[in-house]
């Protein structure tokens, strides 16, 4: 009987260091051998490494998790689906399903949102660039459009005109909430009276009947007192607004930000200390809410909330294609999986899990991902033992802006899988191949080759 | 004498370097291996002693023994001969 083998390692023992490797115990990585009960490598076998796979009993999970935390505080709240976190259909039919409207900020996301079924009245239109043709499509299908700067407002007016109709529109508003750094570029600025002109400016037009209010302060915001101080400053707004303009503020929406449990790289804090609950988010908000609306007025709160919602629901599983040892001695491992599919390897440390059990000490190590670039870095410093080619790593939390930004650049994009709550597992977006990429070129008949 | 005859080498894989203060702990199957080092012993015969000692295919002990000799090179633990 022959004794299991480990890959062999040798570990300089420094002072300072003597806990960090005397305590980690030789398997001091999670295993993940499935995902929601589907075996990580039946999962491989049927659609390929890498895969995203993601789960849908997480994402309604998540979703009724913050629903309920702001649903229990105050009246009237509405969500919108931030489609730039994710607009695949199925993720985006589950949490319309589950009663989310869409929130959109181009043309594109707006037609995605429409065929899929969602009715123009039940679409916020946000964003700094909205094409007029889709500005006039919007006011007829009855959006709700969150308007960006003055050029936005004549735009609108223009449509106003052309269509005979008095669109209802909000303005989104930036302002100093305590946030750095503070998004500036969108909308128009409270504290130096901009917002107050833009205001003026709707109501000697006359053409628009201005009923809300939006502003979204940043994302992955770890300081639930920003938001007692965004909703305070709208709340005083809107009241300014209704006192000297007539108009009636119907909704204030907060837009996004909400972590998700994901480890922001500088933050050396586990996601489970550093990131506050969700519920007191929905407490600071809502009591900031409740004790400066005026008696019986409970306009409408919209939250956009994006990766707090989908990001945990989303996993990739990666191959480890080889093994290396770079000149510095440091270990090095090439992935099937880089940053061209998984764009917030930039700003976050992605939770690593093991398909199996790997014999052997944990050493520091870089993991690379496939791309022959000097930028494609998975994770520029973990420690796993000895992994063996083929080993499967699970990276998570991946939900969130990966399957919207991921680039077609040099490999072809994966697949993307998702678990629904009976253990199915449905592709919802294919491997893409050749023909996907060269649909759209066209070659010249004179620079057609003959080999 | 050669650098990795003068290493303190216990049963636990704990190992000290007397020249230069150094100490590392190697794994048992690095334990293995710089047995056989110390002892002289060839690349090719370390391969055949991994696997008829341990789970592991030669194919694999074979290019698991060339990183680890990498990591000792990179500690300073191998010379010339050893190569
Ligand atoms: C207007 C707006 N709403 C909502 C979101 C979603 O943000 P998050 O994923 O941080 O919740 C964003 C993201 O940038 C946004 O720009």
């Amino acid at each position: 009987m022959k004794e299991v083998y480990e890959k062999p390692v040798i570990l300089k023992l420094k002072t300072g260091m003597m806990n960090k490797f005397g305590s980690s115990p030789a398997y001091a990585r999670k295993v993940r051998k499935d995902i929601d009960g589907v075996p990580v490598e039946e999962l491989i076998e049927e659609f390929g490494s890498p895969l995203f796979v993601f789960s849908e009993k997480k994402l309604r999970q998540k979703f009724r998790e913050v629903k309920n935390a702001f649903t229990l505080r105050y009246p009237n709240v509405e969500f919108s689906w931030s489609y730039k976190t994710n607009y695949l259909d199925a993720i985006c039919a589950v949490l319309h399903q589950e009663g989310e409207t869409a929130e959109v900020v181009s043309e594109f996301e707006y037609e995605k949102a429409r065929r899929l079924g969602v009715p123009g009245n039940q679409i916020i239109y946000n964003g700094p660039y909205k094409p007029y043709d889709s500005l006039v499509t919007a006011v007829k299908e009855r959006a709700r459009i969150n308007i960006d700067h003055f050029e936005e407002i004549a735009d609108l007016e223009k449509v106003a005109d052309e269509l005979g109709v008095k669109p209802r529109v909000g303005i989104r508003l930036n302002m100093d909430t305590g946030i750095h750094p503070q998004w500036s570029r969108f909308g128009f600025n409270l504290e130096s009276g901009q917002a107050l002109d833009a205001v003026k400016r709707i109501a000697s037009g006359g053409k628009l009947e201005l009923v809300g209010l939006h502003c979204h302060i940043g994302t992955f915001i770890l300081d639930p007192h920003a938001y007692e101080v965004e909703v305070k400053k709208m709340v005083d707004f809107a009241y300014t607004v209704e006192d000297q303009f007539g108009f009636k503020i119907e909704y204030l929406d907060i837009g996004g930000g909400f972590p998700s449990k994901n480890r922001l790289k500088g933050i050396y804090l586990p996601p489970e200390v550093a990131v506050p609950s969700v519920d007191e988010f929905a407490e600071r908000v809502c009591s900031a809410l409740l004790s400066s609306l005026r008696p019986g007025d409970y306009p409408k709160l919209i939250l956009e909330s994006g990766r707090a919602i989908v990001d945990e629901a989303g996993y990739l599983i990666t191959t480890v294609h080889a093994a290396k040892r770079l000149p510095s001695g440091l270990k090095a491992y090439v992935l099937d999986a880089g940053v061209n599919i998984l764009f917030t390897a930039f700003w976050y440390k992605f939770n690593i899990e093991i398909d199996r059990e790997v014999h052997g000490t944990s050493e520091p190590c870089v993991l690379y991902g496939p791309l022959c670039m000097n930028i494609d870095v998975v994770d520029d410093l973990t420690y796993l033992p000895p992994l063996p080619r083929g080993t499967r790593l699970i990276l998570s939390p991946v939900g969130a802006y990966n399957v919207t930004q991921w680039m077609q650049f040099i490999r072809y994009r994966p697949a993307v899988a998702l678990i629904g709550e009976n253990g199915e597992v449905d592709l919802i977006r294919e491997a893409e191949d050749l023909t996907d990429i060269v649909r759209r070129e066209k070659l010249p008949e004179r620079l057609k080759l003959e080999w | 004498m050669g650098k990795l005859e003068r290493l303190a080498v216990n049963d636990e894989g704990f190992i000290f370097d007397p020249e230069t203060g150094n100490s590392y702990t190697v794994n048992k199957t690095g334990l293995f291996i710089i047995k056989f080092l110390k002892e002289g012993k060839s690349e090719e015969e370390i391969v055949k002693a991994l696997s008829e000692k341990f789970d592991v295919s030669e194919e694999d002990a074979r290019r698991d023994l060339v990183d680890f000799m990498e990591q000792l090179r990179l500690y300073g633990l191998l010379e010339g001969e050893n190569v």
